[in-house]
């Protein structure tokens, strides 16, 4: 499977809401951080709570404290979607 | 609708799914609960102990291990399988400049095989909310202070991979044995919420 993002991409995660499950959380939801590495290829969480099997690649992104809450001098990394992400 | 990850819902259906399976015939239900007992017979933060105390005092399994940690645990007859689906383990080390703690802020997921069933306080909407926010004042209620200058990286487990933290290793304790050091590390260390 390609990887549209590689490591020390800035990339943008989705400001949706959606009326389904997801595995992207409201506090990182509409923010920039970067690709710090690659969490394998798993199904796409909003699809499976559905029945429906769509592997797709997962990245682990970092975000500042700053970026998501507007202070902290920490980081959070997550793990998400190609489809939770655009180009920054 | 992230927030909606309660479990009661998907239990239901677990607990209807398990009684048609059983009324086909499919599922003897002893079967079920010998899978359940014998992993949590095995779950426990003993397991997690013997990792760090193993990393501490053998260089290359602490390289394989922050490498990729599903392919070292065999080396000390681990999984993070234990009769159920494997999961994906990231172990990320506390060095003098950064110190990691682990949350799961959609639900709760934890790596169980390895450090036993969570503390409750993992599952609190409290912490759950507040350590990716805030941290530091998170750590300071535990009683880990951390200097100024130790950079805060926390991890949510919010999809499919589980973390533990490697603690570092204290000061002092090189004459100490695998198993003396193993004695050392505690759960809360495991998951960052303590030194070790």
């Amino acid at each position: 499977m390609s990887e549209r993002y590689r490591t020390g991409d800035r990339v943008r995660t989705s400001t949706v809401d959606p009326d389904h499950h997801t595995r992207l959380p409201h506090y990182a939801r509409g923010h920039v951080g970067t690709v710090v590495g690659s969490d394998g290829v798993h199904p796409l969480a909003d699809l499976s709570a559905q029945g429906i099997q769509q592997p797709q690649q997962v990245y682990l992104v970092r975000f500042t404290a700053r970026e998501l809450f507007g202070h902290g001098d920490h980081s959070v990394t997550l793990s998400l979607w190609e489809d939770y992400l655009s180009d920054e | 609708m992230s927030d909606d990850h309660d479990d009661s819902a998907i239990a239901a259906q677990v607990r209807d799914l398990e009684a048609v399976l059983e009324e086909k015939g499919l599922l003897d239900p002893r079967e079920l609960d010998q899978v359940l007992e014998a992993f949590a017979a095995k779950s426990s933060p003993a397991n997690g102990f013997r990792v760090v105390a193993r990393a501490w005092t053998d260089d290359g399994f602490r390289t394989r291990l922050l490498d990729d940690a599903n392919e070292a645990l065999p080396e000390l007859g681990l999984s993070m399988g234990g009769g159920l689906q494997p999961q994906v383990l990231h172990v990320v080390e506390n060095t003098a400049d950064v110190h990691n703690v682990v949350v799961c802020t959609l639900c709760s997921c934890y790596p169980l095989s390895l450090l036993g069933p969570s503390p409750t306080w993992y599952k609190s909407p409290a912490y759950r909310s507040k350590v990716v926010s805030h941290p530091r004042e998170v750590l300071e209620q535990f009683g880990l202070t951390l200097p100024e200058s130790t950079r805060i990286e926390v991890w949510d487990a919010n999809a499919e991979s589980r973390y533990m933290v490697l603690p570092r290793r204290p000061d002092g304790t090189q004459e100490l044995t695998e198993a003396e050091l193993a004695g050392l590390v505690t759960r809360n260390g495991l998951i960052g919420t303590a030194a070790v």
